[in-house]
């Protein structure tokens, strides 16, 4: 009784959270202009998102928001692989300070983020666009690649560098062959992530993203919802994110459980 | 060469994009349009009621926010991480999932769902939506806590003759505190800065702190906007230490027991 009492509870919260994003879906099955108007089954949104059935800034947002994200993990993983095998050499204070600096912009809410980037883009005279929301980007996402980066530095055996440079390999080559395979989880790990917060970000492109009409999908759904009333071939684009995202998290948990099991051997 | 120095591209990239920026909103904040320090954005700022009222109601909203997470995370948490009564793993998942999906996607999502029942737009709507968005980040710490929580300290104080409640209240509830804290920081902090859920919510009836940190930022108040903004920070500040302060008191008396 209790048990069926818990269960009810925990699918009536899954049912209110998941309600929205089940009447998207369903409703992506559908061609009419508004919501909760059913007319018939029809792929006919999928089919206009991907046959250029819809105008062209959606189809640029979404090319936007994949180069972005395509070049802002990548860099963010370089930046931050590099700089974790930094900081794990370092001590004290020095490690102090950039541990410190490395912590705020997961801490700083969005807003604050994307306010204080834009005032110094202002301040310097940069020309806001492409290249700002990438810095803007990787600001944010290097952190969390420094951080999947850390924990398998750690974990490996701090002689075998020294091993390879004794033996004649240049500092590069130790890092190719030695350091390289043994943080590669935690760098792939790093680029996932970056890659899903680069997508999923609003706040900080919005506020870098200039005015000479730079739109990722964020920020042209944002225009489109202020503007009232979506583009029905959203709701076509929203569900095919959910879905996404749902088999990114699982590759992602599968490969920590895997990790985690390794590590328990 | 030191392997420690390959740190430093990414020293500099953070003093550059991450130090530099903070210190720009501190001086903006205190500068007038010439250049020159000043006061005046705090005096204006204390001094119009509408700011002052957006930005209580804005505390409002985050508080209620957090208090009804609290309220329903929290015993979904404890059934979640009770093997007697959950065993499966794919709910687990089920809580988690939201939090990766785009926090616009789920506000639009929300207001279709009231299109799609006919409700109002409006305060209802937005404290609706704030729940639907933030609950995810309730339960997850606080599950993650109870999940390590050394069970045997409940099955002891039932041993030694606790009432189920009892146990509740005195072994429970206090071991799963470093989880509620972290939950509340991870609710309170993003409701207390949003800005473009209020506004679609609500058809703009409703304005919050954060929008108009967004306003004026958007129409080259910069120095207002970094005063604002700046106020902001402190809060978060605030809020941060706090907890910090919470879970290393709850970390010493987990040491003494």
């Amino acid at each position: 009784m209790k048990k069926l009492l818990a269960q009810a509870y925990l699918w009536l919260l899954l049912i209110l959270l998941y309600a929205p994003i089940i009447i998207i879906a369903i409703f992506s099955f559908t061609e009419s202009k508004v919501l909760g108007n059913w007319t018939g089954f029809s792929t006919r949104l999928y089919q206009n998102l991907f046959s250029g059935g819809v105008n062209n800034s959606l189809i640029s947002a979404i090319e936007n928001t994949i180069f972005i994200a395509i070049v802002a993990a990548t860099l963010s993983t370089m930046l931050g692989s590099v700089a974790a095998i930094g900081i794990h050499n370092m001590h004290g204070k020095n490690k102090k300070v950039i541990s410190f600096l490395n912590d705020i912009p997961m801490l700083n809410p969005d807003i604050i983020t994307g306010i204080s980037l834009f005032i110094l883009f202002v301040a310097l005279g940069i020309s806001q666009g492409y290249i700002t929301v990438i810095l803007a980007h990787i600001t944010f996402c290097t952190p969390y690649v420094v951080l999947s980066v850390l924990p398998r530095l750690k974990q490996m055996n701090p002689n075998e560098y020294e091993a390879a440079l004794d033996l004649g390999a240049t500092p590069f080559q130790a890092l190719r062959k030695v350091i390289m395979p043994e943080i590669k989880g935690g760098m792939i790990s790093g680029w996932i992530l970056s890659f899903t917060l680069s997508i999923d970000d609003f706040a900080v492109t919005l506020f870098t993203k200039g005015n000479e009409g730079l739109e990722t999908l964020s920020t042209y759904i944002y225009a489109d919802a202020r503007k009232g009333g979506l583009t029905p071939e959203l709701r076509a684009l929203m569900t095919i994110i959910f879905v996404t995202v749902l088999v990114l998290l699982i590759i992602i948990n599968v490969r920590t459980a895997k990790a985690q099991k390794k590590q328990a051997k | 060469m030191k392997r420690s120095t390959w740190a430093s591209p990414y020293f500099i990239f953070l003093l550059l994009f991450v130090a530099l920026p903070l210190i720009l909103i501190l001086v903006y904040a205190f500068q007038d349009n010439e250049g020159h320090f000043t006061f005046q954005h705090f005096v204006k700022f204390a001094s119009e009621s509408e700011s002052i009222n957006t930005f209580t109601y804005s505390i409002e909203i985050a508080v209620i926010t957090t208090l009804l997470c609290l309220l329903l995370g929290y015993p979904a948490a404890w059934i979640l991480s009770n093997k007697a009564l959950n065993r499966s793993s794919v709910t687990i998942i089920l809580f988690i999932l939201p939090m990766w999906i785009n926090m616009l996607v789920r506000t639009l999502a929300t207001v279709a769902l009231f299109d799609f029942m006919s409700l109002p737009l409006g305060e209802g709507a937005l404290i609706f939506g704030m729940v639907y968005n933030f609950l995810p980040f309730m339960i997850y710490p606080i599950y993650n806590t109870m999940q390590k929580m050394d069970h045997s300290y409940e099955a002891a104080a039932q041993d030694l003759g606790a009432t189920p409640s009892q146990v509740f209240r005195k072994v429970t509830l206090p071991l799963s505190m470093p989880g509620v804290s972290s939950g509340i920081l991870m609710v309170f902090m993003p409701t207390i800065s949003t800005f473009a859920i209020a506004e679609l919510l609500t058809m703009n009836k409703v304005k919050l702190f954060g929008t108009t940190i967004q306003e004026n930022i958007n129409n080259g108040m910069w120095n207002y906007g970094s005063c604002l903004a700046l106020i902001m920070l402190v809060i978060i500040g605030i809020t941060m230490l706090y907890s910090d302060e919470q879970s290393a008191q709850d970390d010493e008396k987990g040491g003494l027991i």
